[in-house]
C-alpha cells in the first residue's frame, strides 16, 4: 500500500514537472510524427523489395516507430534522477521513510506514460497516412503494453546506471551504446525475411525485438501466441530492471 | 536519555580515502549541539551517517533509540534531515515541496493541508507559496529547506551547514529560527564551519577535524581551557618566524607559542603585561614587529590549540608548523 501511494505522490511530482516545460511537451509530441514521416518517406521503396511482406511501409513502420520512441525516451530517464541527485533532491527523499522501489517505480510510470502518449500520436498520424490497425482495439492496445513495457525495463536500467555511475556522460555513452545497436538488432524498420541470418538469431534475444514482434503482431491482428510470449519476456525483463535498480540504492548508499 | 549516541565511527570510501578516523559523541534530547571544523573535516559525513544516507564502515551509532544500520527505517520516521546541498525540487511550488514531503512522512488531507499552511506562515513563505521555488532568494529556499525537515515534527533535526552561502540578513534570520527550534524541545545537530555559529548556537560542540573529534565541551569549558589570553605577533622579516618562536619560547610568561603561517600565536598568563616583556625581547634579537594583537580566547584558539593550526573558514586549514 505504502509502496503504491508513495509511487503515485513522486509520479505526480513527475508529471507535474513535465508539464510546466512545455517546450518539452511539445517536442516529445512533434519528434514521434517527424519519425514517422521522415522514416516513412526514406524506406517507402523498401516494400518492393521481393519478400518484404508488407504492402505499405506506413502500415509495416507504425509499431515500429512506437516501439523506437519508447526505446529512445526511456533510455534517458536516469538523467533525470542525476538532476535529482546533483540538486539534493534524491538525498532529500531518501532520508525519509519512502519505500525505496517508488523511487524508482514513480520514474518507470512516468517514462511509461509518456510513452503510451506518445504511441498514440504516432498511431493517429500512421492512420491518416493510411495504415490501419487490423487488430482492432486490442491490437492498438498491444502496441502501447508492448511499447510501455520496453520502456519501463529501460527507465529501470537507465535509474540503475544513474545511480552506481553517478555520471551523465557515463549514463549517456552507455545507453548510446545499448540504444541504436538494440533497434538495428530488430524488426523495427526493416522485415524479419530480409535480416542476414545471424542478425535474425541475435534479435531473438533482444527486448527490443520482442518489444517491436509483440507491437506489430497486435496492432496486424496476428495469431497471438508469439506476441504473449514476447509481452511474457518483456514483462520479465522490466522486473528485473526495476528491481535492479531498487538494488542500486544500496550500492549508492554505500559509495557516498 | 541521548537522542543521538555515536561511538568509534569510522568511514572509508572505497580507493582508501579515510572521512572517519574513529568518532564518538552524544546529544542529549533537546539539546544543540554543534559540530565544528573545516570543509573536509567529516562534519557532512558524520550527518549523512546518522541519516541513514551513508553506510559506516565501523562503529554505531543510535538516533533516537534506534540504530542507523540495523533500523534505518524507524530512523528516518523520527529524522529531519535539511542537507548542505538544498533539497528543493526547484520545478515544483513551496506548497507542492512541503505537502510532498508530508505525504511521504504518511501525512495526508486535512491534516497535511494544515501544517503546509502553518509551516509556511512560521517561515515567512506564505506569500510566495505558490510560486515555483526557482524564483526564491537563496535565503528563502533555505527556509523553505528547514521547513521541509520539519513538516512531520521529527525529534531531531539534522542541519548540515544551514547558513553557508547566505547573506548576513539571511543568516540572522535562519539563527532566529534555530533559537526557536531550540526552545520548542527538539534536539538539533548542526554542522558549520564558522566558529561564530557554534558558539552562538549550541549548548555543547564537538571540534572536528581530520575525521576525528579534537574537542568537545560547552562553548565556555572549551574557552575555559585556555587560560589567559593569546597575542599574535607577525613579523616585518617573514623569513625569520623560525628564530622568533624560539626565542618567544624561551620567555617564562610563555605557556605555548604555535605558528601558523607568518603569524605567532603565544599563550600567556596576563596579555596586557607580557606584551611588553615580548616585543622588548623580540627586537633584541633585532626582530622587526609589523603586527601584534591581544585577545581573550576565542573558540578560534580552542581550535588552534587542539588542531595545531589556525582556523580558515573557507576551504581547507593551511598545513601549519606543528608544536
Amino acid at each position: 500500500m505504502e509502496f503504491l501511494r508513495d509511487t503515485w505522490h513522486l509520479f505526480v511530482r513527475l508529471i507535474r514537472a513535465t508539464m510546466r516545460m512545455p517546450v518539452f511537451v511539445i517536442i516529445s509530441i512533434v519528434q514521434p510524427v517527424l519519425w514517422v514521416l521522415l522514416f516513412g518517406q526514406l524506406f517507402k521503396s523498401v516494400t518492393t523489395i521481393p519478400g518484404f511482406g508488407a504492402s505499405s511501409y506506413v502500415q509495416f513502420l507504425a509499431p515500429g516507430i512506437s516501439i523506437m520512441t519508447a526505446l529512445f525516451g526511456a533510455a534517458y530517464s536516469g538523467m533525470g534522477l542525476l538532476a535529482d541527485i546533483d540538486r539534493g533532491v534524491l538525498d532529500r527523499l531518501l532520508a525519509t521513510p519512502v519505500s525505496r522501489g517508488a523511487l524508482i517505480a514513480g520514474r518507470i510510470l512516468h517514462a511509461a506514460v509518456q510513452v503510451v502518449v506518445q504511441a498514440g500520436i504516432i498511431l493517429l498520424v500512421a492512420f491518416i497516412l493510411g495504415a490501419r490497425p487490423h487488430g482492432g482495439l486490442p491490437g492498438v492496445l498491444a502496441v502501447f503494453l508492448s511499447a510501455s513495457l520496453l520502456g519501463a525495463a529501460f527507465a529501470g536500467f537507465s535509474n540503475a546506471l544513474a545511480l552506481i555511475a553517478r555520471r551523465q556522460e557515463l549514463v549517456i555513452a552507455a545507453m548510446n551504446f545499448v540504444v541504436l545497436p538494440s533497434t538495428f538488432l530488430s524488426s523495427m524498420i526493416m522485415s524479419r525475411n530480409l535480416m542476414p541470418g545471424w542478425i535474425r538469431g541475435a534479435s531473438r534475444f533482444n527486448p527490443v525485438n520482442w518489444a517491436v514482434t509483440a507491437a506489430r503482431d497486435g496492432f496486424e491482428g496476428r495469431a497471438p501466441s508469439e506476441m504473449m510470449l514476447c509481452l511474457a519476456l518483456l514483462a520479465g525483463f522490466a522486473l528485473i530492471c526495476g528491481f535492479l535498480a531498487t538494488r542500486s540504492f544500496g550500492r549508492y548508499r554505500k559509495a557516498m | 536519555m541521548d537522542a543521538i549516541e555515536v561511538e568509534d565511527l569510522r568511514k572509508t570510501y572505497t580507493g582508501g580515502v579515510a572521512a572517519l578516523r574513529g568518532i564518538s559523541f552524544s546529544v542529549r534530547s533537546g539539546e544543540v549541539f554543534a559540530l565544528l571544523g573545516p570543509n573536509g573535516a567529516g562534519k557532512s559525513t558524520t550527518v549523512r551517517i546518522l541519516t541513514t544516507l551513508s553506510a559506516p564502515t565501523a562503529g554505531r551509532a543510535r538516533v533516537a533509540g534506534f540504530d542507523v544500520v540495523s533500523q534505518p527505517r524507524e530512523v528516518r520516521r523520527r529524522i529531519g534531515y535539511v542537507a548542505q546541498a538544498s533539497g528543493v525540487d526547484v520545478t515544483a511550488t513551496g506548497r507542492e515541496n512541503l505537502t510532498l514531503q508530508g505525504q511521504l512522512f504518511r501525512l495526508s488531507g486535512a491534516r497535511l493541508r494544515g501544517r503546509v499552511d502553518e509551516l509556511l506562515d512560521l517561515f515567512q513563505l506564505a506569500a510566495a507559496a505558490d510560486r515555483p521555488a526557482l524564483t526564491y532568494s537563496g535565503g528563502m529556499r533555505r527556509r523553505l529547506d528547514v521547513a521541509m525537515g520539519l513538516v512531520h515534527r521529527p525529534e531531531v533535526l539534522f542541519l548540515d551547514e544551514p547558513t553557508t552561502g547566505l547573506d548576513p540578513e539571511s543568516r540572522s534570520v535562519m539563527w532566529k529560527e534555530v533559537r526557536r527550534l531550540a526552545q520548542g524541545g527538539l534536539t538539533l545537530l548542526l554542522t558549520t564551519h564558522y566558529l561564530e555559529e557554534a558558539d552562538q548556537l549550541a549548548q555543547r560542540l564537538a571540534i572536528v577535524d581530520g575525521g576525528r573529534i579534537v574537542a568537545a565541551g560547552t562553548p565556555d569549558e572549551l574557552k575555559g581551557r585556555l587560560r589567559g589570553d593569546v597575542v599574535s605577533v607577525e613579523l616585518a622579516d617573514r623569513s625569520r618566524t623560525a628564530e622568533a618562536e624560539a626565542l618567544l619560547r624561551g620567555q617564562e610568561e610563555v605557556a605555548g607559542v604555535m605558528v601558523d603561517g607568518t603569524r605567532l600565536y603565544a599563550q600567556v598568563g596576563h596579555g596586557a603585561r607580557a606584551v611588553p616583556a615580548l616585543l622588548g625581547t623580540l627586537e633584541k634579537a633585532g626582530l622587526d614587529v609589523a603586527q601584534v594583537a591581544l585577545s581573550r580566547p576565542s573558540l578560534e584558539d580552542v581550535y588552534l590549540t587542539a588542531t595545531g593550526h589556525a582556523y580558515r573558514e573557507e576551504g581547507e586549514p593551511a598545513a601549519a608548523a606543528r608544536r
